[in-house]
């Protein structure tokens, strides 16, 4: 009896932990779609997806899949953008605006306003890929003999869980370096580092002497293998969709590194004295 | 009557470059009581320690040393922020939210039902005289106008406790009239003000008491009347002669304005 009561209070106080966690997150939101970032980009990757869509006029497949792969690579370039400003803006600006102060007068926690920023970041990020998807999906589709419904998923969720552990390294990046600018500098360069060159970096440390082997293999093993959520070749060439149960392990894959960043985040932003003049 | 704030023997110390001592007292031995339905005036010039005090009563800082309790709460706890309202100084609000999507968010936070809020939101920005511009962006408001949305925001849970930054700090005589009125109306309703000014003229209108900082210590506290007496003549000549500027010494000598 004692015990279901508990657990009821319990309940009834992770509820209220995340009904202050999702009002953050709206305004996150709000704020994306009040912005000209998200519009501009998609502009831009529609124009040249309407350009690949013109291209197939001349009825030839290898061009359309070469225009295919710019596409996805600019949606790739944009998602990554908008996730990363969006997010290494967030708490400097809250702090520079000063309210971060109004906010945490409220009973809410530092690991609240963390979780409603993570939160606001991930679904507004999310729902710009489902604009971009559904635009790149309709226009090649219409052009295809196979509909790929399955691929198409996978492609959105597993790029959606990826764009997720960088959103949790931007945020805790927020909290260490000093400017937004330099974080998404110098995140954005880890980031594309991994997506190009992380898959290599086993067999570089397999060529190297100690000490350094053990230290690149550290690294290899250590950091996010975000290639493994890059599955546009699925689309570009048409290919079956991957089975479930990998997309699964790498949606658990995303899940242990965003908590694992988020983690950083909470503790760095704990340690941060905001009222200090 | 019920203390509602209170703080004790607080020290708050900040780390600075060697050069300069490496470390910095910006709160030395505070102790501090505020009771139940009090206008407390928290005076002192710039970097007296009237905002750090702040800060650590809103959970911002944490102490060097001592403790601060709301409502018999230790600060640290989220749950001692249930029941009050905080205006902080200068502040910019969400721009691209307008007046009432801001105050929906507070009351979101507050977890107040939605019929409540609304009605609430409505009472809120008729006090402030908002209404009129409740569904235009913040960044279209004046800074005047962003001050009454900040005071809005405030009082949205109807909090029993009112901490004020500066309140009046970059407003317009008629703004400045409009706080005071406020204040002088949560004070009737029996709510709880404590707020930091660099304004004697408002502290004597309002306050019940006064407490007056200087260099991070608590110089003197208790009602300006009795703080008034004998050959002093004026809240502002106790203050001056308090932080150093005896009256008459440098002649027409007043407290700066809030510079930051």
């Amino acid at each position: 009896m004692e015990g279901s009561r508990l657990l009821k209070d319990r309940a009834t106080e992770g509820l209220s932990h995340m009904h202050s966690v999702g009002a953050i997150a709206v305004v996150v939101i709000k704020e994306l779609y009040r912005r000209k970032d998200f519009y501009v980009l998609f502009v831009l990757t529609a124009l040249i997806t309407l350009l690949m869509a013109s291209m197939s006029f001349f009825n030839d497949r290898q061009v359309v899949r070469y225009l295919k792969e710019i596409c996805l690579l600019l949606i790739w370039i944009s998602s990554l953008v908008i996730a990363m400003v969006t997010s290494a803006r967030q708490i400097p600006a809250e702090r520079e605006s000063r309210t971060i102060f109004p906010l945490l007068a409220k009973p809410v926690t530092r690991g609240q306003v963390l979780l409603g920023k993570f939160f606001g970041c991930w679904a507004a990020t999310g729902l710009a890929l489902v604009v971009f998807y559904l635009f790149f999906g309709v226009i090649a589709l219409s052009r295809e003999t196979e509909w790929m419904l399955a691929g198409y998923f996978q492609a959105w969720w597993l790029h959606w869980w990826m764009l997720g552990v960088v959103i949790a390294m931007v945020l805790w990046g927020s909290l260490v370096f000093a400017a937004p600018s330099s974080n998404v500098t110098i995140l954005l360069v880890i980031v594309v580092g991994i997506l190009l060159l992380g898959r290599h970096l086993g067999k570089v440390a397999a060529r190297l002497s100690e000490p350094m082997q053990t230290i690149v293999y550290v690294v290899y093993y250590g950091m996010p293998h975000l290639e493994f959520f890059d599955v546009r070749d699925l689309l570009t060439h048409q290919w079956g969709a991957i089975p479930w149960w990998a997309c699964g392990l790498a949606t658990v894959y995303a899940l242990i590194y965003t908590a694992l960043f988020l983690t950083g985040a909470w503790w760095s932003f704990q340690r941060t004295n905001l009222g200090e003049r | 009557m019920s203390e509602i704030l209170k703080v004790e023997n607080l020290r708050v110390e900040f780390r600075v470059s060697q050069r300069e001592g490496g470390r910095r007292v910006a709160v030395d031995g505070l102790d501090l009581k505020v009771s139940a339905g009090e206008v407390f005036g928290f005076l002192g010039p710039n970097g007296a320690g009237k905002t750090t005090t702040m800060n650590v009563l809103l959970g911002f800082l944490p102490p060097t040393q001592g403790r601060a309790f709301l409502f018999g709460v230790d600060v640290r706890e989220p749950i001692a922020r249930q029941r009050i309202g905080y205006l902080p100084e200068m502040t910019y609000y969400y721009k691209f939210l307008t007046a009432e999507e801001l105050l929906r968010f507070y009351g979101r936070i507050f977890r107040l039902p939605r019929e409540q809020a609304e009605s609430r939101i409505d009472q809120l920005l008729k006090l402030v005289e908002l209404e009129e511009v409740r569904g235009r962006p913040i960044r279209t408001y004046s800074k005047g106008m962003q001050q009454r949305v900040g005071l809005a925001q405030a009082l949205i849970n109807q909090p029993d406790l009112l901490i004020l930054d500066e309140p009046t700090s970059g407003l317009d005589p008629l703004g400045r009239l409009k706080v005071r009125e406020i204040i002088q109306r949560l004070k009737n309703e029996g709510k709880t003000v404590f707020f930091s000014s660099h304004e004697l003229g408002e502290a004597e209108t309002v306050c019940d008491r006064v407490g007056i900082m200087n260099q991070g210590r608590l110089k003197a506290i208790g009602r300006i009347s009795d703080l008034v007496g004998g050959n002093q003549s004026s809240l502002e000549q106790v203050f001056l002669s308090i932080i150093g500027h005896p009256p008459g010494d440098g002649g027409q000598q007043t407290p700066q304005r809030p510079g930051n």
